[in-house]
């Protein structure tokens, strides 16, 4: 099984939302900040659907993980990058899945060692719930639930497409 | 990857070939040290952070064990350590248990029962850091910080970092090490490090009296004359003159090694225009380097010291974590093995 979701009808449903969140509260100029890899290739995209002309950042959080203690240091860590000042500003935090919740912890564990943001909104693509923290997005493309043998991948960034695949047993 | 039980990475290398401890540069390959300099390139970014600490060793200890003096180096291993969250703790083993008799072992094994994670260690006696690998409990990780005249593993990356920052990579470049290679550490781990990531000349320039024997072997030319020996150099790497360890007459005078030796800015001049400064430090000046060049426009001699702390986070959060999920693996086997009955 293959490119079940179309990943230009999820944006357009993730631009609404983000649309009428930052509407219903007021907020002007938010910056982006997308989670290494998927969640750069999905603020990239929403960045220019929505008009956000400030360059967007980017996190890695291989240093934030909370299973150091079991699987060590990430191998491959790039630096992350935020190419503004996150004190006082709204921020729209984004990545292509949201599973365990673990992932959005650690990413906002990282951003308050760069200040103090106003606000943060987290934008998903696709929500396949089994959350293991009370962490929940704002905003998502596309809520998906999956049987045992499945798994989710998005693949790019040119072209971004979502997998679905059966796996063994 | 494989490991036999003469090669140094049996001791510092996990199984799948992940860090454990951090004793020599002996037996690490091209992709390895890629790691650690690309790791230590993300905790470059996080110290220009408005709070320049990350969670990795969170509750773990590290033990600085210094049984020899050094500044710089305690200061950066500590202040990585603690920029990783961990609990710090400077042995200065001169003024401490070893002058009362205790024991290296001894001394080893009360350390361990203080719940230490890490030691990071520096050494008079080369293979003291080795020795201390062999015998610590499993689970404790051994961190070099110099040892005799055998090894300056951590001193050596920084080195690469910086040449890496400044020149793009390690292909094509032309490097030189001068003053006294036969008293270094460093000259011996950055000769392994630079042959290992490709660079495309190494020299040392030095007299005879201050170069090993056979030190060819190494993997690097020799030049006893400074005028040839700069010519289109991209690297000069300048070393200390270790005046505490000449014994006899292995030097004229600090004058005339300054006249043949010294890098002044009339022999800067014969490298390649573009040819970047560096001094694992402390310098002396006006022995080893003129001071315009020192605190000149090629000299990148303060970045070395910024880039010891990430090189020296890498390195600390490598091996922890190669310890830790060497630790959970064997756990898992075991379990493994108690499901099917068989522990």
């Amino acid at each position: 099984m293959s490119a079940l979701l179309d990943v230009d009808q999820l944006m357009d449903k993730l631009e609404a939302g983000l649309r009428g969140l930052l509407n219903e509260r007021g907020i002007e100029s938010p910056v982006l900040i997308g989670i290494r890899t998927g969640g750069v290739w999905v603020a990239d995209i929403i960045g220019k659907r929505l008009g956000i002309e400030e360059p967007f950042g980017e996190l890695d959080i291989s240093f934030y993980r909370d299973d150091f203690s079991r699987i060590g240091l990430n191998p491959k860590v790039t630096p992350s990058s935020l190419p503004f000042d996150t004190e006082g500003r709204d921020i729209i935090l984004v990545d292509d899945v949201i599973m365990s919740g673990r992932t959005i912890r650690a990413a906002m564990n990282e951003l308050f060692d760069y200040g103090r943001p106003a606000s943060i909104i987290l934008a998903t693509l696709i929500d396949l719930g089994a959350r293991e923290l009370p962490i929940q997005p704002d905003v998502a493309g596309q809520s998906l639930t999956l049987g045992m043998q499945q798994r989710v991948k998005l693949r790019g960034p040119d072209p971004l497409r979502i997998e679905l695949q059966e796996t063994e047993q | 990857m494989t490991a036999n039980a003469a090669s140094p990475n049996h001791l510092q290398l996990t199984r799948d070939g992940q860090l454990r401890h951090f004793l020599t540069l002996d037996g690490l390959g091209r992709e390895l040290l890629t790691d650690i300099l690309d790791t230590a390139d993300s905790f470059i970014e996080v110290g220009e952070r408005s709070i320049k600490k990350v969670p990795l060793l969170r509750g773990r200890t590290v033990v600085n064990l210094f049984f020899e003096a050094s500044t710089r180096t305690r200061s950066t291993f500590e202040l990585a350590a603690k920029r990783l969250s961990a609990d710090v703790l400077n042995l200065d083993i001169n003024t401490s248990a070893t002058s009362k008799g205790e024991s290296l072992s001894d001394t080893l094994l009360n350390l361990e029962a203080m719940a230490s994670d890490m030691f990071v260690v520096r050494h008079a006696q080369s293979g003291a850091p080795h020795f201390i690998a062999q015998s610590v409990t499993p689970g404790v990780a051994i961190i070099n910080a110099g040892d005799g005249r055998h090894a300056h593993p951590t001193q050596a990356m920084l080195d690469m970092l910086t040449i890496r920052q400044h020149k793009g990579g390690f292909e094509g470049l032309k490097v030189a090490i001068v003053g006294d290679i036969l008293h270094s550490r460093v000259a011996r781990s950055q000769i392994r490090a630079l042959n290992e990531l490709g660079a495309e000349q190494i020299r040392v320039i030095a007299p005879g009296t201050l170069l090993p024997r056979d030190v060819e072997s190494l993997g690097c030319t020799v030049e006893y004359d400074m005028a040839r020996g700069m010519k289109d150099l991209d690297v000069v790497i300048m070393l200390r003159l270790q005046k505490e360890r000449m014994e006899g007459a292995l030097l004229p005078s600090e004058r005339e090694f300054y006249r043949l030796y010294g890098l002044s800015q009339d022999k800067l001049a014969l490298a390649h225009p573009e040819c970047i400064v560096m001094h694992p430090g402390p310098i002396n000046r006006g022995v080893e380097i003129e001071s315009a060049v020192a605190d000149g426009p090629q000299s990148v001699i303060l970045n070395q010291v910024t880039n010891g702390i990430a090189i020296r986070m890498a390195v600390m959060s490598m091996a922890m974590g190669g310890q830790v999920a060497e630790r959970q693996q064997k756990l898992n086997e075991l379990s493994g093995l108690n499901e099917r009955g068989l522990a």
